[in-house]
């Protein structure tokens, strides 16, 4: 695997006119995981995007090494077609793809077409795509929702499989997911009184 | 690279001219011979007024049919993040908007170069007023694709996006049109020469106009 680091640098990010938060550092080198904590709409997913290069960040900067592989809510697959076609259409953009279809519990869904699988059938589809991908750099968005136990402890494994192999995860998550030697980073610490009434997010 | 964009390229044309749940191309081409076919009977059947205005005719039969797939062009590959696993992977905006302004010409231009035979016939359009019209479609129909592309890029996400950027391309369609129908009228080839300038102006500025309204949308 292709050497990878994520680093960022006093980021802050803005939504409309709200600051969601700010001075937020991080660095991760290859073979760590990190998961992002915090409640609903405190920022992970802009963070997640921020970190992607997909949004600009308010203010501070985002060094990355190696490509970034994303899971979000959308599983970007062409939901007309097969699920088989449509990650195949992956493999074919990214010239190569491990199979990770059967591992994943999709095995049987192949020719069903995406547009009929369950939310947490999308999520394992969407993690397949991204283990196809081979990107050194992952950065999951509540890649936990929508999944049974079995997939919650696979998805750990594959997790802890991807960074034993050199990568680097960053997991957004509200739920506790059990990652090796990870360290976790409330977003909360990073949004300041003023911007937002703490009582707002009592947990 | 060349394999991406081969690659995107075949998924772009198999979802636009087959279409999946999105419609593909064959509601618009029957569209369009449906607007041929109705003129006649609106105008009456004198074969010489038929004859003189038929190649106007389906030059705005052409693109009328045009406008019909805009709102599927981009937009759901917006939401469906496609876009954005694009990005990741290093494919720039402006490759992706240039491959699907090709794909989105595949999937209608030839297809209503062809219908246009029928179009004419029931219009009664002579064989030499047919080549002016078939040029003219061969080198303005591009344009209208990469003008179909960026205003789909550019109205993504608005809510009533679809019945705006029909409201938006009819103008910009204006100098194709009035190049395209206007060569019938001199019957001379100037007119598909600046028809093919226009079309190349567009061509050339829908990747980039396009691509950046893909990437200001995202926010």
């Amino acid at each position: 695997m292709q050497s990878c680091r994520l680093a960022a640098e006093g980021l802050a990010c803005r939504r409309g006119d709200r600051i969601l938060f700010r001075g937020l550092s991080l660095s991760l080198e290859a073979g760590e995981a990190l998961r992002v904590s915090g409640p609903n709409g405190i920022g992970k997913s802009s963070l997640i995007r921020i970190l992607a290069g997909l949004m600009a960040p308010f203010s501070g900067s985002v060094e990355r090494e190696g490509e970034a592989g994303l899971v979000d809510e959308r599983p970007a697959l062409d939901t007309h077609l097969p699920l088989g076609q449509a990650l195949a259409f992956w493999e074919r953009f990214d010239g190569h793809g491990a199979d990770a279809v059967d591992r994943l519990g999709l095995g049987a869904l192949r020719e069903v077409p995406v547009r009929f699988l369950s939310t947490g059938q999308k999520k394992r589809a969407a993690l397949a795509r991204l283990i196809a991908q081979g990107a050194p750099v992952w950065l999951l968005d509540e890649p936990l929702n929508g999944l049974d136990s079995d997939a919650v402890a696979l998805v750990e494994t594959i997790v802890a499989e991807h960074c034993a192999a050199g990568g680097l995860a960053l997991v957004a998550s509200h739920q506790p997911i059990n990652l090796p030697e990870h360290h976790t980073l409330a977003l909360r610490k990073y949004v300041h009184a003023g911007e937002f009434a703490d009582e707002e997010w009592g947990e | 690279m060349s394999h991406r964009l081969w690659a995107l390229l075949r998924r772009d044309v198999a979802l636009l001219l087959l279409g999946g749940r999105r419609g593909g191309t064959m509601l618009p081409l029957l569209f369009f011979l449906a607007v041929a076919m109705l003129f006649p009977f609106a105008v009456g059947p004198d074969p010489k007024l038929l004859a003189r205005t038929g190649g106007g005719v389906i030059w705005v039969a052409a693109l009328l049919a045009a406008i019909l797939p805009l709102d599927r062009l981009v937009e759901p590959d917006l939401d469906a993040g496609m876009f954005d696993q694009w990005a990741l992977r290093g494919m720039s905006e402006e490759w992706t908007i240039a491959v699907r302004v090709v794909a989105h010409w595949l999937s209608f231009g030839p297809l209503l170069m062809l219908a246009t035979l029928p179009a004419s016939a029931l219009l009664g359009i002579d064989a030499a007023a047919f080549r002016t019209v078939e040029l003219g479609l061969l080198v303005g129909t591009p344009g209208l694709a990469a003008l179909g592309v960026t205003v789909a890029a550019l109205t993504a996400g608005l809510r009533g996006g679809a019945a705006l950027s029909g409201l938006l391309v009819i103008p910009l369609a204006v100098p194709l049109l009035v190049f395209g129908a206007g060569s019938l009228a001199t019957g001379g080839d100037s007119g598909i020469a600046l028809t093919a300038a226009v079309s190349l102006v567009l061509l050339a500025l829908a990747p980039f106009a396009g691509g950046a309204a893909v990437r200001a949308g995202r926010g």
